[in-house]
């Protein structure tokens, strides 16, 4: 059964559609990539998944629930994790306090459970900077982290690697391959090759709509994919 | 020392010295001392929530008239003993907070600071429209008989400041423990990134709303204990300037840090106090303290010892 | 007087009390719209006017009109001055950041008004108007049609309240064509739609802002000089202008001139009709309450369409 799975799910902003008409399926356990040219209506697709903004039709259904009236903290409180595309951490409070926070919400240990995530993504001696001190790299990881210290359900990670050095995408691949199969992965993504690293399978969002869905090789193969990229505004 | 240990000896210590001071201040500063703890307390209500949480409330007089007028008219009207009173008091200004939050935190920004203070205004002049019971702006006295609490009598200077140093001392450790806490924490967190917040699975508007109701609560004790301890309950207190002293002492003392407020207030009460045996216009000294923060010590006295030397005060 | 006379005294006097909040209110409308920042000091910039209205009066001898046509003109100049040279070094100072610059109007309506309490005193005082005739009100009356009645109560009105009414159209025309039919207008329009763009097109934002608060508080201290006849200056007459202000600027719709024009005079014209009927004390409670509940409920103001 699906974990995740949107029906008909559109947003129109005045005369323009972001997302048309969305059929969505995300199975328990499975790594997903959801790319697309510039402006396909990605971020705004997960906007309408964790209830940053209101569809203007269509339902999402979380593990068997309709989860579409639902708050965005109420979401986040059934196990959904959303990591931000622009980095979004607490700056003048330290990276432990940022993770501190994601743990305490959902009852866990702070103090055990910080060091632990800030471990995973390589932060641990980083613990009592405050964030806005952080490089802007480092700044990632933690937004990661708090993703992380959530135990999350499903984690959706809206454009982790933009920033990160080589080393750090090669961990982060690592890391993000080792959540399987206890968590299912969103994973918004620019980056090919971390794509064709990570993700089981891809969803190709074109035009706010539904281009192509697959085995990463059959979706690089797609010519339609390949036409919506060289058509876009990247190769 | 652990940090943790630092805090506790320096808060501990300011209460301390409060204490011991009662004892060795002429009666003039023993008088205002006395006075500086209960404004402080409403102080310290207002930074929980323009400092911690980050909402400017440009009407916190009437949260601070709210405890005052719960007290007051209790006592002159339904001659409850000041116990009770005081209970009525607090509890006004609870509700209040809650109507008035409930509200207002639909707004953010520009809105809700003017819709803070539409309310405040509102509450003031409910105040003067009721002249019959409340007496206006001229306000009644609470007659001394009536200011006798559990033996002590209010009306003298000792039991008055004993009685506020024990309110100041009580919502100040209420607010270190607060902000100690995993509420509190929330509570800066929506602070520095209400977004950010939402998305780790917080309720916003619960969060804001229980820091309103606690800074309201707070601000009505203080008012309670003012119109008790000094035996005069008036409109005055509910004006615009009411709203805007705290402000004015939580930026002077350091928005977001414990110590901010007494240090605030106690601040710009003597440099009002001093200012006005040389001129009528003492609330000139106000505005240009204002103007001169905005512009040159955003962080306060607290906040910038926080900055440049302890980085650990909570 | 019956009920007719009464009504039509009261939209006389609410006719001039709209008047005025029209230029007061204007002036903060414009300062919110264009920079996007709340002048709390507005109501002081407003008895300034005044208070320096009485200043040119009493210093200028010869014939009332004289002192009075030349505050009408030195007034909202200097005021506007003043302004404009807070904003150059105060406000530019706090980035026109929303709370600072809130705080640091606060700190400036203290120093206002404080100060014109050491140098004016605290005594109120009139200005004499520059000319005042009684003029009689004609009633209507299904039997006799419109008449003159007489003796003692019969409606009246001054020419001088007339005068107040005709130069507050006059001027909002004035501010209406510079806004629509000048450069310095678009300029102004085009650094409200979007400040980085105007820049990027080589307006001088800066100086775009301290023009328009300049304005801004010009118009209040006209406003002020206008009233000034009928009330009398005092150093704490600006608080219910400030308050009122707010009150049209926000149910016209945050920054926008038409809603703030057709509130102001919604709220004027009924405050001068309900204060002749009913307490103004109740009137400004449910005034107040109103403001809070639009803010709340439609921040785009009761007359707005704008998505806020």
């Amino acid at each position: 059964m699906s974990l995740l799975s949107t029906q008909g799910l559109t947003k129109a902003f005045g005369g323009l559609t972001a997302v048309s008409d969305v059929d969505f399926e995300l199975p328990q356990g499975e790594i997903r990539a959801l790319i697309g040219p510039n402006g396909a209506g990605k971020t705004t697709f997960v906007g309408l998944l964790c209830g940053r903004m209101a569809p203007s039709a269509g339902t999402v259904r979380f593990d068997g629930q309709d989860i579409s009236r639902l708050a965005a903290h109420e979401r986040i409180r059934l196990g959904i994790a959303y990591t931000f595309q622009i980095t979004s951490v607490f700056a003048r409070l330290s990276a432990h306090e940022n993770v501190a926070l994601a743990v305490r919400r959902r009852g866990g240990d702070a103090v055990r459970e910080v060091p632990e995530a800030l471990q995973r993504v390589g932060l641990r001696d980083r613990a009592g900077d405050l964030a806005g001190d952080l490089s802007y790299g480092h700044q990632r990881l933690l937004e990661i982290a708090m993703g992380l210290a959530q135990k999350p359900r499903l984690l959706i990670l809206d454009e982790p690697t933009q920033g990160l050095a080589d080393s750090e995408i090669d961990a982060f691949c690592a890391l993000v391959r080792g959540l399987a199969p206890e968590t299912t992965v969103l994973l918004i993504e620019h980056n090919m090759s971390v794509v064709m690293r990570v993700a089981q399978k891809i969803t190709v969002l074109n035009f706010g709509a539904v281009l192509a869905e697959g085995a990463p090789e059959v979706v690089q193969a797609d010519p339609a994919v390949q036409a919506a990229y060289l058509g876009g505004v990247e190769a | 020392m652990s940090e943790a240990g630092k805090v506790w000896a320096l808060h501990l210590g300011l209460l301390g010295l409060l204490f011991a001071l009662q004892f060795v201040l002429p009666a003039y500063h023993h008088g205002n001392l006395a006075r500086v703890m209960v404004l402080a307390s409403f102080a310290v209500g207002y930074n929980l929530m323009f400092g911690y949480t980050g909402l400017l409330s440009l009407g916190h007089a009437m949260f601070f008239a709210a405890g005052m007028y719960g007290m007051g008219l209790a006592m002159r009207h339904l001659g409850w003993t000041p116990g009770p009173a005081l209970i009525a008091g607090v509890l006004s200004g609870v509700v209040l907070a809650l109507v008035v939050g409930a509200l207002a935190l639909r707004t953010v920004g520009v809105g809700f600071m003017i819709v803070t203070l539409m309310f405040a205004q509102a509450v003031y002049l409910v105040a003067l429209y009721f002249g019959e019971w409340t007496r206006g702006d001229e306000g009644f006295v609470i007659q001394q008989a009536e200011r006798v609490m559990m033996g002590l009598d209010l009306s003298q200077p000792g039991p008055r400041y004993f009685v506020a140093f024990v309110l100041f001392s009580a919502c100040m450790l209420l607010s270190l423990r607060v902000m100690q806490s995993g509420f509190g924490k929330v509570l800066i967190a929506i602070r520095e990134n209400e977004e950010r917040a939402r998305m780790l699975g917080y309720n916003v508007f619960r969060h804001k709303l229980g820091a309103v109701a606690l800074s309201g609560g707070i601000a009505a004790a203080a008012g309670a204990f003012y119109g008790l301890l000094f035996g005069y309950v008036g409109a005055t207190f509910a004006t615009t300037q009411y709203s805007i002293l705290p402000l004015l002492w939580v930026l002077l003392g350091g928005a977001g840090t414990i110590l901010g407020p007494f240090v605030g207030t106690l601040f710009a009460f003597y440099l009002i106090d001093i200012s006005s045996g040389f001129t009528t216009a003492h609330m000139l000294v106000v505005g240009v303290v204002l103007v001169a923060l905005a512009l040159f010590a955003r962080q306060g006295i607290v906040g910038e010892l926080r900055a440049r030397l302890w980085r650990w005060l909570p | 007087m019956d009920f007719g006379a009464h009504l039509l005294l009261a939209s006389l006097e609410g006719a001039v009390t709209a008047a005025v909040l029209t230029l007061t209110a204007l002036g903060l409308s414009l300062v919110f719209g264009i920079m996007r920042v709340v002048n709390v000091a507005h109501g002081e910039f407003y008895m300034l006017g005044a208070v320096i209205a009485w200043f040119v009066a009493t210093s200028l001898g010869g014939h009332p009109a004289l002192g009075f046509m030349a505050a009408l003109v030195v007034a909202p100049v200097l005021v506007g001055l003043l302004a404009a040279a807070a904003d150059v070094t105060l406000l530019k100072r706090v980035d026109y950041d929303p709370e600072r610059t809130i705080v640091v109007t606060i700190g400036l309506l203290y120093i206002i008004q404080q100060v014109a309490l050491m140098t004016y005193g605290p005594e109120a005082r009139p200005v004499q108007e520059p000319f005042n005739h009684r003029i009689m009100l004609p009633l209507f009356s299904w039997q006799d049609g419109f008449y003159f009645p007489s003796g003692w109560g019969a409606p009246s009105t001054t020419s001088y309240k007339l005068f107040v009414i005709g130069s507050a159209a006059a001027v909002l025309l004035g501010v209406w064509l510079l806004m629509t039919r000048t450069k310095i207008g678009l300029v102004m329009r085009a650094t409200q739609l979007d400040r980085e763009m105007a820049q990027v097109f080589g307006v001088a934002v800066e100086r775009v802002y301290a023009l328009v608060f300049g304005l801004g508080a010009a118009l209040a201290a006209l406003g002020a000089v206008l009233v000034v006849p009928i009330q009398q200056a005092h150093y704490l007459m600006g608080h219910d202008p400030l308050l009122l202000s707010f009150i049209v600027v926000i149910i016209g719709g945050l920054g926008s001139l038409p809603g703030t024009v057709l509130a102001a005079v919604l709220i004027g014209m009924s405050d001068g009709i309900i204060s002749v009927f009913f307490s103004p004390t109740l009137a400004k409670i449910l005034a107040t309450l109103l403001v809070a509940l639009v803010l709340v409920f439609r921040p785009q103001g009761l007359f707005g369409t704008r998505a806020a």
